[in-house]
């Protein structure tokens, strides 16, 4: 069974985030004066081989997270089973 | 006596590797560009190379693996699969490592900088993220030399001297969490692990631009604790020979000889190779 599971990965409260602001600058410029706060973030949408239930793919992609996808000093992430 | 080995590191998308191998060249050093897969053993028998046989190793410059995910992100983690061992047996022997620019970025994915964990090889302490600017920062910055004498790489290079070199880069940022900053700092201090700031042309700690990116405490580079692992964002390798300062023209055509051939970055080269031949003799 393959499962695909979305991770986002986005700042964590405190850290700056030069392109989230730098894009509500431009969007503020081109007329949209309501926007007053863009933050950036990333999605990545992983397809993975898994047994009936599914129940090692959090911890699996958890581990993806800790070792590859996310910094912890400067990232939060969100893991979510697509379907 | 035998030439010291250097490896400098190369995989897609390093760009640096031919300025540093050539530095490295030019003082005498028997320098190889080698790439991951030999290391690792993906080659032909002829081109396999074993990373125990080199006394230095590289991590130049560039966008390695395009930069995706983070800034030396991938490397870091193909390293630290496939080299694990050999890394960590390469520290255990007390041979240093410099990280310019994307390679100081990899050092500090792999944990290996600060270093303050207790594991060698671990999680990330520090960061270097996003340039306060959100650009791609280009331009000669100015760097004062802050250590001590406990890094290998900047041993005979006097404290408070300033250095002119070429920093490129859109991820400096040096960054720890609000969380741990002052803990991380004092220790980084205690352990004389600041090997260098940005400053203004003066040595006085300014903000942007003199510092290009809004790093923490003005922090350009830093060693693990025991001083055989740098990281630093500019690039010596870009200010090895005076002729690559932007300056350069304009001073000679005003006549100012301004120390000769080479510049500021020779003296890390040098200060690294020194340590090496000394220690051959011990």
């Amino acid at each position: 069974m393959t499962v695909e599971v979305e991770v986002t990965i986005k700042l964590k409260r405190g850290v700056t985030d030069p392109e989230g602001e730098n894009t509500k600058k431009a969007l503020n410029l081109l007329g949209f004066k309501n926007v007053h706060s863009v933050k950036s973030m990333k999605t990545f949408r992983i397809a993975i081989d898994a047994d009936e239930g599914g129940s090692d793919v959090k911890y699996e992609v958890e581990e993806m997270c800790k070792k590859l996808l996310a910094n912890p000093v400067i990232h939060d992430y969100k893991i979510s089973v697509v379907r | 006596m035998m030439p010291v080995k250097i490896c400098v590191l190369r995989i897609e998308g390093t760009n640096c590797e031919l300025e540093t191998f050539r530095s490295f060249k030019r003082l005498g050093a028997a320098a190889e560009i080698v790439h991951l897969k030999q290391l690792i053993g993906a080659v032909k028998e002829r081109e396999k190379r074993k990373l125990k046989d080199y006394d230095l190793l590289v991590i130049p410059g560039g966008f390695s693996s395009g930069d995706y995910i983070r800034a030396g992100a991938i490397l870091a983690a193909r390293i630290r699969g496939a080299l694990g061992e050999e890394l960590a047996d390469f520290i255990r022997d007390g041979k240093p490592i410099l990280g310019i620019c994307n390679g100081f970025q990899v050092l500090v994915e792999m944990g290996l900088l600060p270093g303050l964990a207790d594991e060698k090889i671990g999680l990330q302490q520090v960061a270097l993220t996003t340039n306060d600017s959100a650009r791609f920062e280009c331009r000669p910055v100015y760097i004062r030399h802050e250590n001590r004498g406990n890094c290998v790489f900047t041993k005979g290079i006097e404290k408070g001297c300033i250095m002119k070199m070429p920093c490129a880069h859109a991820e400096g940022k040096f960054f720890i969490s609000e969380k741990e900053r002052e803990a991380y700092l004092r220790l980084l201090e205690a352990n004389d692990q600041i090997v260098f700031r940005y400053t203004d042309p003066e040595g006085t700690y300014a903000a942007y631009p003199w510092n290009p990116n809004g790093s923490v405490d003005n922090i350009a580079g830093i060693c693990d604790p025991s001083g055989i692992i740098l990281g630093l964002m500019p690039h010596p390798e870009r200010a090895f020979y005076a002729f690559l300062d932007s300056e350069w023209p304009r001073r000679a055509k005003r006549g100012e000889e301004g120390g000769g051939a080479y510049g500021d970055g020779k003296a890390i080269f040098e200060a690294v190779l020194n340590h090496l031949s000394r220690k051959a003799y011990i």
